[in-house]
């Protein structure tokens, strides 16, 4: 293979998520990023020209690149989770781009669901705003492993360092209350590209890495567990063909974890134990896998073993198992939790019936602080909540394993998904 | 630890595995949309991976427009033949004759938008409650707000404005009856991460994919093939070019790239220098700014 067509195989996805509203220069950030990036395709480039000019703008409008939807485009809003695209020689990057109005928490929550590192904008000129704090808390409820503040707009406070480190100093007062693990900042325009993809020539008091770098090497394979194995069992893979009369393999993705050939593994929640047989990725057959690979496993005994069971390592540490769960929940639907409600909820590849206990407290997320009196959840909300499952989950605690510690709530009458929860 | 590490193409690989079986373990009688193109073959490649050694536990459907290159049906059958798998044919020339779609008229008629009412019509037929596309996040700006798990109610229409949040990995396939979902196993890949995973897997694909001589004429700028359902303006005359497929859809809105790349290392070089996107050759796209949301909303792939 040439240079070129090989290097491809050293690079590593990233996800991230931003949040912010319309005025703080998001759209210009993420257009900054993709066109910097060459992401950006003349056709691309020339519909937004076209459309900048129908819309009345002077300048082109880099935002009309991220908003998809007729509707988003008439009102000029992002009203849903967008999904951007770029890759550097380094990294393939996933950009998860949603809306920083209160009314769209839902959309944020989602969005920093699967994200390794979240950028925060903050308008240099307004400094920590309610909003600021709001984003920084969902990034911590969320646990994503890292948090990039991005001081923007540097451009219209001459580039001022003492601006920048009294947000920075405030930003870390808030954080202090979080728990987030890996927090940085970077003095940017996101307008005329400082310190984003190059380094800014004005504000040489910065000597801390541009944005562009710390995407492309903030060190994330630590990021994923892997302490204990967790292999929730997806599909059961029975071929009953003349080739294979008897193979019989679990289809599933490692939540957490690493296991190989030989290995002792329980079933739960029967409790029966065996020995990695095989490790198979079509015919590839593994020495060993590793979290979020996904494959199919086979064991030396026969067990009955279903869609909704778990495997995990005999002799490492073992999740919980049990029928109540305190969970923190985010209320998506426009029809508000019922107390003492019943709902469908899925947790890894395992479907229960659940009702809502008790509802601890609510979150006020401007304030980050707890109501103990208000009750009353809906849309965007987030609460401490008790749930009782008609069958015993086997979970781990939110902040050791992203997959084993969510869950989501599914209306019955509706089959809408109301709510998301991660497990205290 | 670098033991515990995988390339993001091995990602992506394990997301759309994980997306698939997901697929097979929730609903009862799943189909994946087949048309022949790059994206379609890398989606079946990854359902033979998700189920081997067993057979992939669910049929093909092929919605076809007449209007082919001969090049992908000979690619298709071959494939079924190789693979033991199952592709259901149906065509719109059917929807068409049953009165059901008409017939758009003019040099620039295609069967593109009348592919929908077959689809929908399939579906219904075969009583399948779930359709898995090939579809990608990055291919337009409609696309990038589609969930992996997709609802559609009975009419097969898409509600973009009231879409089911989707996190982490949880996907949610409850529906009603006369219901279905459309799910993109595919929903994170780009067009340069489909081509490198062809290389990387060495997966076969339709020659009309690599260079070849072809006669071709240029309508509004656009590279088209001379195939027999098309009927030429009297401005337009025939020549014959070095030209490859970038995307392949039907002959009608199909644009030719002159191109001489002959592998996929070429390929992927051209793509790596390329300065506009696949869609930009594809002429059902050109129709209006929300031509995608438009078709999507009626029920199209």
């Amino acid at each position: 293979m040439s240079g070129k067509a090989s290097g491809y195989l050293d690079m590593e996805l990233l996800r991230f998520t931003t949040a912010g509203s319309v005025d703080d220069g998001k759209s210009t950030l993420i257009g900054r990023l993709l066109y910097d990036s060459k992401a950006i395709f003349e056709d691309q480039m020339e519909a937004i020209e076209k459309a900048s000019e129908r819309s009345g703008h002077e300048e082109v409008n880099l935002a009309l690149l991220t908003d998809g939807l007729r509707s988003e485009r008439e009102q000029g809003i992002t009203i849903d989770v967008a999904y951007r695209y770029f890759a550097t020689p380094k990294r393939k990057f996933i950009i998860a781009d949603t809306p920083g109005h209160i009314q769209y928490t839902r959309n944020m929550v989602t969005g920093a669901s699967t994200a390794n590192v979240a950028l925060i904008l903050v308008d240099a000129r307004q400094g920590v705003l309610e909003q600021t704090l709001r984003h920084a808390y969902i990034a911590s409820l969320l646990q994503i492993p890292h948090v990039i503040f991005c001081i923007n707009k540097m451009d219209l406070v001459n580039y001022d360092q003492i601006t920048f480190e009294t947000i920075r100093k405030d930003i870390d007062a808030v954080a202090s209350k979080l728990s987030v693990k890996d927090i940085r900042f970077v003095p940017i325009s996101a307008l005329n590209g400082d310190n984003v993809v190059d380094r800014s020539e004005k504000m040489d008091w910065y000597d801390g890495p541009t944005l562009m770098y710390l995407l492309e090497n903030i060190h994330i394979s630590s990021d994923i567990n892997h302490d204990n194995f967790r292999f929730p069992v997806q599909y059961v893979i029975r071929p009953q063909s003349k080739e294979w009369p008897d193979y019989r393999g679990y289809g599933g993705r490692l939540a957490s974890g690493a296991i190989k050939v030989g290995d002792e593994v329980t079933v739960l929640p029967s409790g029966f134990s065996s020995k990695v047989k095989s490790i198979n990725l079509m015919d590839e057959q593994l020495e060993y896998a590793f979290a979020p690979q996904s494959v199919a496993l086979t064991l030396e005994d026969d067990i009955d073993i279903s869609r909704g069971d778990m495997l995990v390592k005999t002799n490492n540490g073992q999740p919980q198992v049990g029928q109540d769960v305190d969970v923190m929940l985010c209320w998506f639907n426009e029809r508000k939790l019922i107390p003492r409600g019943k709902y469908v909820l899925r947790h890894t590849s395992a479907e229960a019936r659940c009702m809502v206990k008790d509802i601890q407290f609510k979150m006020n997320i401007n304030t980050l602080e707890k109501d103990l009196d208000d009750k009353d959840i809906s849309m965007n909300d987030i609460a401490k909540v008790s749930l009782r499952v008609t069958k015993p989950l086997f979970f781990d605690s939110y902040n050791v394993n992203r997959i084993t510690g969510s869950l989501i709530l599914v209306d019955e009458g509706t089959n809408e998904t109301v709510a998301a929860g991660m497990i205290i | 630890m670098d033991k515990y590490r995988i390339n993001h193409l091995k990602e992506l690989e394990a997301e759309s595995i994980y997306v698939i079986r997901e697929v097979a373990a929730q609903f009862e009688n799943p189909v994946m949309l087949f048309s022949g193109g790059k994206d379609s073959i890398v989606m079946f490649h990854l359902a033979r991976k998700a189920f081997w050694p067993a057979k992939v536990p669910f049929a093909l459907m092929h919605v076809d427009t007449g209007h082919n290159f001969p090049e992908t049906i000979e690619y298709r059958d071959k494939l079924m033949e190789e693979t033991g798998a199952k592709c259901i044919v149906e065509y719109v020339q059917d929807s068409i004759d049953s009165g059901k779609a008409v017939e758009e008229k003019g040099f620039n008629a295609s069967r593109n938008k009348l592919q929908t009412v077959t689809l929908l019509d399939g579906l219904e037929k075969h009583k399948f409650d779930a359709a898995m596309g090939g579809g990608r996040r990055d291919e337009e700006k409609a696309r990038a707000k589609e969930r992996f798990f997709s609802h559609r109610d009975e009419f097969g229409q898409w509600d973009p404005k009231n879409q089911r949040p989707e996190l982490w990995n949880i996907f949610n396939g409850k529906k009603h009856m006369g219901e279905h979902f459309r799910v993109f196993p595919i929903s994170n890949w780009t067009e340069m991460d489909v081509w490198q995973y062809i290389l990387m897997e060495s997966i076969p694909l339709p020659s009309l994919y690599f260079t070849h001589e072809r006669e071709v004429f240029n309508r509004d700028g656009v590279w088209m093939a001379n195939e027999p359902c098309m009927t030429l303006k009297p401005n337009e005359k025939i020549e014959v070019k070095q030209v490859r497929c970038r995307t392949i859809g039907d002959v009608t809105c199909t644009g030719l790239t002159l191109s001489t790349a002959n592998t996929l290392e070429d390929i992927i070089q051209e793509v790596a220098s390329t300065r506009t996107t696949e869609r930009g050759g594809r002429a059902d796209d050109k129709r209006s700014e929300s031509a995608m949301e438009d078709r999507k909303r009626e029920g199209y792939f």
